[in-house]
């Protein structure tokens, strides 16, 4: 009917203007409605699930559970696991600080001397994704593995000592974070370093400041953004992280991740396992909320 | 010659070696670290086995194609993989179109219009900065809860949940440079505005769209930890294998790995020659 009325009719204006404000005084609401409600529903009220399960006593033979208030888990849990806890800080910390140091000087080549193989060299820093995580973690297995081709090659040529062995060992779980996680750590730093205007780092060495002083004057306090983002985007998942430790780390330096997924998935105790998941979170929340707090919550898009 | 000039001229012979040789040795040694495992996993698919059980072993046995020639040989794995395909099909094309809406609605409406648009930004901003594993267990305390069982179903409410935010990230972004007057000129020309969003806005904000999916995809294809958590008797790729670590590997994983490394690399490749091709 709408199109029938010619467009200079008073009433067809009026019309279509009155639909128009509608439209758009809905428009923000339509759009964002299915996207959050699912978030809402499978996000954010599973947390508050998770939250009220912690406070819950269930009963292990029936799985049945029952609201009891039971703070005194939180306090019962860390004393069981805090070493779980503290290895968990230990290995993710270790290992981000390695991608850290092994990322920062490609990210620099790549955006600086990267011309126009830029790409292919961010291809190459991507390539770990195009295989499957796990499958990643066991091809680590094969090659640190005792019996394996590498380190007997190693062994028989006398490079390593006969007795040495790395599977099984804190050093093989965190060098299989390292590796699954550097890709993350690489491409915010690369992101950062590219950002730079180069005039800036001109100006730096037309007022005499020296190679070095141009490097940790200007480049490195501009990236530290960039390795803020790559903190978050890497510590975090490793620090929930459950492969890595349970195929290259044995049975010792148990990660908390592992405690989290035997509750749940081995014991079906999910009172137990929610509520080291809330610790988990809560602290995972802090490093969080200070990231948000020094560059707020947009930054992490930029660096995606 | 002065001591300036001739500092200068050590500083830039230094400057040279840095960029010149080590710089680009230490990044090729770093490429060489990341490329190694995906060469070992590709060799490995044609080892031989030997011994009556077909799994894979430390040791080189010599090679052969057989695991090739019989890649669907193992049924768990076969089916675990057509479940991830599926999976990730399902979960990419609801979260696209989700996370789409979504991504418009943050970059063209602010808060008078558009109320609670920070909780949206805190929302997504903490989706993705949360560990997985959190989320897995939360979703699996909630369907624990309602007696829901475990199956696709969770699955693909799991997948698109953590997919989401990452295609409105990624749409967002692309969103940022579009011009609205051509959108203006469409209303200016009587179309209506599902025809102007058909016909105008999606065509140009398709290269973002297609990111977004893209990412969307290969988020659940490769998804482990939630995954592992909501599973139950149907457990995609990942899981599957994750499994079959603790009683042995069959080859014919390997073979997987290196297909879905080809088939990701060739769409890479085919990505960077066309958007190189635009630039031209």
């Amino acid at each position: 009917m709408e199109q029938l009325v010619p467009a200079d009719h008073p009433g067809g204006v009026v019309v279509r203007r009155r639909r128009h404000r509608f439209g758009r005084a809905v428009a923000p609401y339509l759009l964002s409605l299915p996207a959050g409600l699912w978030l809402l529903l499978l996000f954010l009220v599973p947390l508050a699930v998770m939250l009220s399960l912690s406070l819950k006593t269930c009963n292990p033979a029936t799985g049945a559970c029952t609201m009891t208030w039971h703070w005194a888990e939180f306090p019962n849990e860390i004393s069981l696991y805090h070493q779980e806890f503290i290895t968990s800080l230990l290995f993710a910390g270790g290992a981000t600080l390695a991608d850290l140091v092994i990322s920062f000087p490609i990210a620099y080549w790549i955006a600086f001397h990267g011309r126009h193989r830029k790409n292919f060299f961010l291809l190459m820093l991507l390539v770990p994704f195009f295989v499957s995580f796990v499958i990643r973690t066991i091809v680590w297995e094969f090659v640190l593995s005792n019996n394996g081709v590498f380190l007997t090659t190693l062994k028989n040529l006398h490079v390593l000592p006969s007795g040495f062995h790395i599977l099984g060992t804190s050093w093989a779980v965190m060098a299989g974070l390292a590796y699954n996680y550097l890709p993350f750590t690489a491409l915010p730093i690369y992101v950062a370093i590219e950002r730079i205007d180069r005039r800036v780092l001109e100006a730096a060495y037309d007022l005499y400041a020296t190679r070095r002083q141009g490097f940790m004057r200007v480049i490195f306090p501009l990236t530290i953004p960039g390795i803020f983002a790559a903190f978050l985007l890497t510590f975090i998942p490793m620090f929930g992280d459950y492969v890595n430790q349970e195929i290259l780390g044995g049975t010792s330096n148990t990660m908390i991740g592992t405690v989290i997924q035997n509750q749940f998935l081995v014991n079906f105790d999910y009172a137990g396992g929610a509520s080291l998941s809330a610790i988990l979170l809560v602290i995972a929340l802090l490093g969080i909320f200070l990231y948000a707090r020094l560059l707020g919550t947009r930054t992490i898009e930029q660096y995606l | 010659m002065s001591t300036i000039e001739q500092e200068q001229m050590a500083g830039a012979s230094k400057r040279r070696r840095w960029t010149r040789a080590i710089l680009p040795t230490y990044s090729w040694l770093v490429i060489a670290y990341l490329v190694f495992p995906i060469i070992v996993m590709i060799v490995y698919s044609f080892n031989k086995v030997v011994g009556g059980m077909q799994l894979v072993s430390f040791t080189w046995n010599g090679f052969t194609t057989q695991w090739y020639r019989e890649w669907s040989n193992v049924p768990g794995l076969t089916q675990a993989f057509w479940l991830s395909i599926r999976l990730a099909i399902v979960a990419t094309i609801i979260s696209t179109v989700l996370g789409t809406l979504l991504a418009i609605a943050l970059v063209r409406y602010r808060p008078p219009q558009f109320r609670g648009k920070m909780l949206f930004e805190q929302t997504i901003f903490l989706n993705i900065a949360a560990p997985e594993i959190v989320m897995g267990a939360s979703l699996l305390g909630l369907f624990v809860t309602l007696n829901i069982a475990r199956g696709f179903l969770t699955l693909v409410l799991a997948h698109v949940m953590f997919s989401v935010t990452y295609v409105v990230v990624t749409v967002r972004a692309r969103l940022a440079g579009f011009d609205r007057s051509l959108e203006e000129a469409a209303y200016d020309l009587g179309a209506r505005p599902l025809v102007t969003f058909g016909r105008v806005t999606l065509p140009l904000i398709m290269p973002g769209v297609l990111a977004g999916a893209l990412m969307a995809f290969a988020l659940s294809i490769d998804d482990f930890i939630t995954s592992n958590f909501l599973s139950g008797a149907a457990a995609p790729f990942p899981v599957w294998v994750y499994g079959a670590t603790r009683v042995g590997i069959p080859p014919q994983v390997f073979v997987f790995g290196t297909a879905i490394f080809a088939v990701g690399i060739a769409f890479a490749i085919m990505s960077i020659v066309m958007s190189r091709r635009h630039a031209e």
